[in-house]
This record gives structure tokens, C-alpha cells and sequence, in this order.
């Protein structure tokens, strides 16, 4: 099996974000970055159905060089080989569209995307995939089997779950539960360095029409601090008159 | 040319996010100078509603049973749009990057706002899990708005509401083989108010006041990651960076510490009520409100209490 993982190079859940002085962007000093959350739990499952059924992983990623680091710990978690697309993404579609292109030219039988990127939030490139290459899309995947050419899948939905079935290839947005906390891989020092020797190639970009324009970041307005309340009656009482919350 | 507005329903019956994604076309249209056009299932019952929120014309089609057929036909509509809004549900978000790769659109998901501007449509949406304010220029085709269940409300107002019914293919790519939704509860997504509770409560079995709390707020409930982790509650309550993010307009915290990435998936709440025993937890530097104390007390005197005053209300 020919598995695609779409990886995305974020600032780790644990970093201070804070914007360039123009608020044009994120100020990267200081800040660690690492794969995606979402996306390490799809590159895991990668991982898991090659142990199953055999095949080659490949990493795909849409960034400039600072986004190689990002990539060879993927290979050294596991994947087979990485490709780089050489461009600084402005928007969703930008990425989808440069993803479509390498698709679109290679055979790949799953598509394995993050549900959403923890930087920007979108949720929007593996969705606009599954549209521009006219393949069925399970967003929020919690649970995938594959059987020959026939994929099952389960993602969540506000309230429950749904599953659904289909013919390979597949795109999916991945999250927890397409493979536990407990599986995500650590690096080992044989796959740091069995990494180095893997491929990672850097391919051009091709598309270069992105339909929108950040304009500003800001940080939201600090919390003031915190109401101390001695009794669940004062509680209530604030709830109700100060914080209009019941 | 109008706004067009996608209306879901669950089981026939508009979700409560539907109203509000009519009421975001309505403030729309009112900057733009244009009608509202809402697109429903003939299966939605009594659609007329819609022009409550201010729908002045209401198509009714046999929709898809996917996002991708659903977002197929909005995109048959693109023609007549000068923009389209979609709440973003969890079958609304996969629809409008469909919509948007399909129609050419230019889109902003995690929306926070009606637009600011129109000329282009400009809005303000959350990033870096609610710890940035991105505001964003849908500058390219046909403007897209997925907007985060309710940050934006409910507004009544009067729209036309003639309704008529209309056909566009779809291609459903998936066939849908099981669907369960756990009934008489509220989902977490789109809930007012929703009741947590973390490793503090010490076993599964304590979480019978947590329950009823939830019911006597009709809230729905929720739990920290280690809790799900160790099976204490289902994968399906764990709220935070890997798990379903929430916005309701009070998020009440028991026994939870705080960590970062809990607070990514809660901070969007309006207001936070932190019940803990330790007085250092990272929570209550988030919160609005605190009580230190144990949960095992202060839970059951909070049913009490909120008990009585849902009886005076």
C-alpha cells in the first residue's frame, strides 16, 4: 500500500505565541516547532497499516527549509521517504492546490491528513483535497480498516459517530483515536540515523494564487483575574447578574 | 444575487447553530444590501421558521447524505451568491472547504465575527487554538464564512420566508454504513453551557453529581484527557487540543488542573468557573470564577443551589 502522510511544521502546544511588532504574523524566536499533533496520529496509523499490509510512507509537507527538521523526524519515526514542497503557504487552498499537483502525478492508495493544523486552525486543506482530486473524504477520523480496496471508516460527528464505507483512495483528517496516545512513536537513536540516509526531496511550487489575505494578528485581551467566591449561593448570584451566564 | 445561507437539520428539525448561521447571513446582507436566500432538505420540517431569522427566500432540496454531495449542490448556487454562510458543525466544516476547492471560493472556517467590511469581506477568526485573533480578507472569487457555533447569537428579525423547492445533483463518494448519536443528552459541540470534571472526581463512579448538574443546567457534560485516557468517561467527552473544542457561554470545571492543552479547547468559552482543592492549579488563571475546595462538597451544595434558583426562574 502507497500511504501519504501531508504533515503540517507547527509551534508545539506548549509555546508562547506572540506576533511580529507589524502583527503581520507569528514571531517564531524563541518558539519550538514539531509535527502537527493531529498529523502524528495519522502518521502513525500510516505506520500501522505498512506493518499490516506492507508498502511505503511518504511524507509530504508545503513549507520552506526551516520545515526539514519537521520532516526527518517523521522519517525517523518511521516514514519511507519525504518530499518538500518549496513555498511559505499563505492559505488553505494554496496548500491544497500544491498537494492536488503532487497527487494528482503519483499513485497513492490513502491520503492521510491531520484534521486541522494547531497553528491556524482551518481545518480546511484535507476536505478541499478529497474535493479537488474528486476522492471520498472522512474528516475527524477516529477509526480506519482497509480490506483489499475497501476502506471503512468512522469520524465523529457533533454528538456521535458515523462510519462509512468506500473504495481506495481515500483522504482522511485524522485525529486521536485513529491510533491512541499510548502508540505515537519516539524517535529511537537507529531511526535518527537511518533518517539521514532516507530521501527528502525538495520540488517546487506551483500554484501561486491564494484567495485570502491575513491582515492583522492579535492576541486576545488578558483575563482579568480570577473571582475568589467563598459559597456556591455568591456563585450563582455572580453567574447570573454579573456574568449573565444562566 | 443574494446571501446564501446552508440550514442543517438533524432528524427534520433545524439545529439550534442553523438559526444562528441564518441570522450571520441576515447581518451580512444587511452590510451587503442583498437578500437571504437559505437552502434546506425538503425533509426540514416547517422551513417557513427560517424567515424568523430573516431567510426572505427558502429552497428546499433532497440533500446529500455527505458533505462533499452537499457541497456539489451549494456549489450549483455559487453563480447566484455574493457570499455564502455555513455553520461550522462538524458536517458544516467539511463542507465548506468542498464547497470552496469546487465553487473557487475564498474562505475563512473558525470565524468569530460578522463581517467588519464587505468591500472585501473582512472578519476575524481564532488561531493558534484561541491563543491569536487572525483578521482575514476574503479578497479572491466568492466569499465563504464557516462561523464557530454560538459566537455570533440568535437574532430575531422578519425576512420574506417564500419558499420553494429546488434540484441539484450531488455525488456521494462514501456510502454512510452505521450512524449513532447518543440521544436526550446535548451534544458537547454546541452547548451553552457545559459541566467538566477531571482526575479530581477519583473514579468513574463518582460522576453521578456531575450528571446531575448537567441536567439541572441542561448542560452537557465533558472531562479532561486523562479521564478519557483512563476509561473513565468516553473519547467522546475529551475536551481540549486533541479533542472536541467548545464555546459555550460557561464552561464549569471540577477537579481539573488546567493543563495547556485542556485550555486550548475551553478557552473560547465566555465564562470559565474553576472548582479546585488546590489553590495553585493552572486553571484558575483562566478562569472568571473559583472556588477552592472538594469537589465531593461543593458539587452537591452547586446542584442545590442551581436547583433552586432554575425554581425561582
Amino acid at each position: 500500500m502507497n500511504i501519504l502522510v501531508c504533515i503540517s511544521h507547527v509551534p508545539d502546544t506548549t509555546a508562547k505565541i506572540n506576533f511580529d511588532a507589524a502583527g503581520k504574523g507569528l514571531d517564531s524566536t524563541g518558539v519550538q516547532f514539531v509535527i502537527n499533533p493531529y498529523d502524528e496520529f495519522s502518521l502513525t496509523k500510516a505506520l500501522h497499516l505498512k506493518e499490516a499490509h506492507g508498502g511505503s510512507i511518504t511524507v509530504l509537507n508545503v513549507g520552506g527549509s526551516e520545515t526539514e527538521p519537521t520532516l526527518r523526524k517523521a522519517l525517523a519515526i518511521g516514514a519511507d521517504q519525504a518530499i518538500r514542497i518549496n513555498a511559505t503557504p499563505t492559505d488553505a487552498i494554496t496548500v491544497a492546490k500544491e498537494l492536488k499537483n503532487h497527487i494528482a502525478a503519483q499513485s497513492y492508495d490513502l491520503i492521510l491528513c491531520g484534521q486541522e493544523s494547531i497553528d491556524y486552525n482551518g481545518q480546511q486543506v484535507p476536505a478541499m483535497l478529497g474535493a479537488l482530486l474528486n476522492l471520498p473524504f472522512v474528516n475527524a477520523c477516529v477509526d480506519l480498516t482497509i480490506d483489499g480496496s475497501q476502506a471503512t471508516a468512522t469520524g465523529e460527528i457533533d454528538g456521535g459517530h458515523e462510519t462509512y464505507s468506500g473504495t481506495l483512495p481515500l483522504v482522511v483528517g485524522g485525529k486521536k483515536g485513529l491510533v491512541e496516545e499510548k502508540d505515537l512513536r519516539i524517535p529511537n537513536m537507529r531511526g535518527i540515523m537511518t533518517a539521514r540516509s532516507k530521501p527528502l526531496a525538495v520540488a517546487e511550487p506551483t500554484e501561486n494564487g491564494a484567495a485570502t489575505q491575513a491582515v492583522k494578528f492579535v492576541k486576545p485581551a488578558a483575563k482579568s483575574a480570577v473571582k475568589l467566591v467563598d459559597s456556591v449561593d455568591e456563585l450563582v448570584h455572580l453567574l447570573h447578574n454579573e456574568a449573565k451566564a444562566i | 444575487m443574494s446571501i446564501i445561507v446552508f440550514v442543517e437539520d438533524w432528524n427534520n428539525v433545524f439545529k439550534k447553530a442553523s438559526f444562528e448561521a441564518v441570522s450571520y447571513a441576515k447581518s451580512w446582507a444587511d452590510l451587503a444590501g442583498t437578500s437571504v436566500t437559505a437552502i434546506t432538505s425538503t425533509h426540514a420540517q416547517d422551513p417557513g421558521t427560517l424567515a424568523t431569522y430573516g431567510a426572505d427566500r427558502i429552497l428546499t432540496l433532497s440533500l446529500s447524505a455527505t458533505p462533499f454531495g452537499t457541497a456539489q449542490q451549494l456549489a450549483a448556487m455559487a453563480e447566484e451568491a455574493t457570499g455564502i454562510v455555513i455553520a461550522g458543525t462538524s458536517f458544516g466544516r467539511s463542507v465548506a472547504p468542498a464547497l470552496a476547492a469546487l465553487a473557487n471560493g475564498s474562505l475563512s472556517t473558525n470565524t468569530t465575527s460578522i463581517p467588519s467590511s464587505i468591500a472585501p469581506v473582512t472578519v476575524e477568526r481564532g488561531a493558534f487554538s484561541s491563543k491569536g485573533i487572525e483578521t482575514i480578507e476574503l479578497s479572491g472569487n466568492l466569499p465563504i464564512v464557516s462561523f464557530v457555533p454560538n459566537s455570533i447569537g440568535i437574532v430575531e428579525t422578519h425576512g420574506i420566508g417564500a419558499v420553494s423547492s429546488f434540484d441539484a445533483a450531488g455525488t456521494d463518494l462514501l456510502t454512510v454504513t452505521d450512524k449513532t448519536v447518543a440521544s436526550g443528552k446535548v451534544a458537547l459541540p454546541e452547548a451553552e453551557v457545559v459541566v467538566s470534571a477531571g482526575r479530581g472526581l477519583k473514579g468513574p463512579e463518582n460522576w453521578a453529581m456531575i450528571e446531575e448538574l448537567a441536567t439541572v443546567l441542561g448542560a452537557a457534560t465533558a472531562c479532561s484527557k486523562p479521564v478519557s485516557d483512563i476509561g473513565w468517561r468516553p473519547h467522546s467527552e475529551h475536551v481540549g487540543q486533541t479533542g472536541i473544542q467548545v464555546n459555550p457561554n460557561l464552561y464549569i470545571a471540577i477537579g481539573i488542573s488546567g493543563a495547556i492543552q485542556h485550555l486550548a479547547g475551553v478557552s473560547a468559552s465566555k465564562t470559565i468557573v474553576v472548582v479546585n482543592t488546590d489553590t495553585e492549579a493552572p486553571f484558575f488563571k483562566a478562569a472568571d470564577y473559583g472556588i477552592v475546595g472538594d469537589a465531593f462538597e461543593v458539587v452537591p451544595q452547586l446542584v442545590n443551589a442551581m436547583r433552586a434558583f432554575k425554581a425561582e426562574q
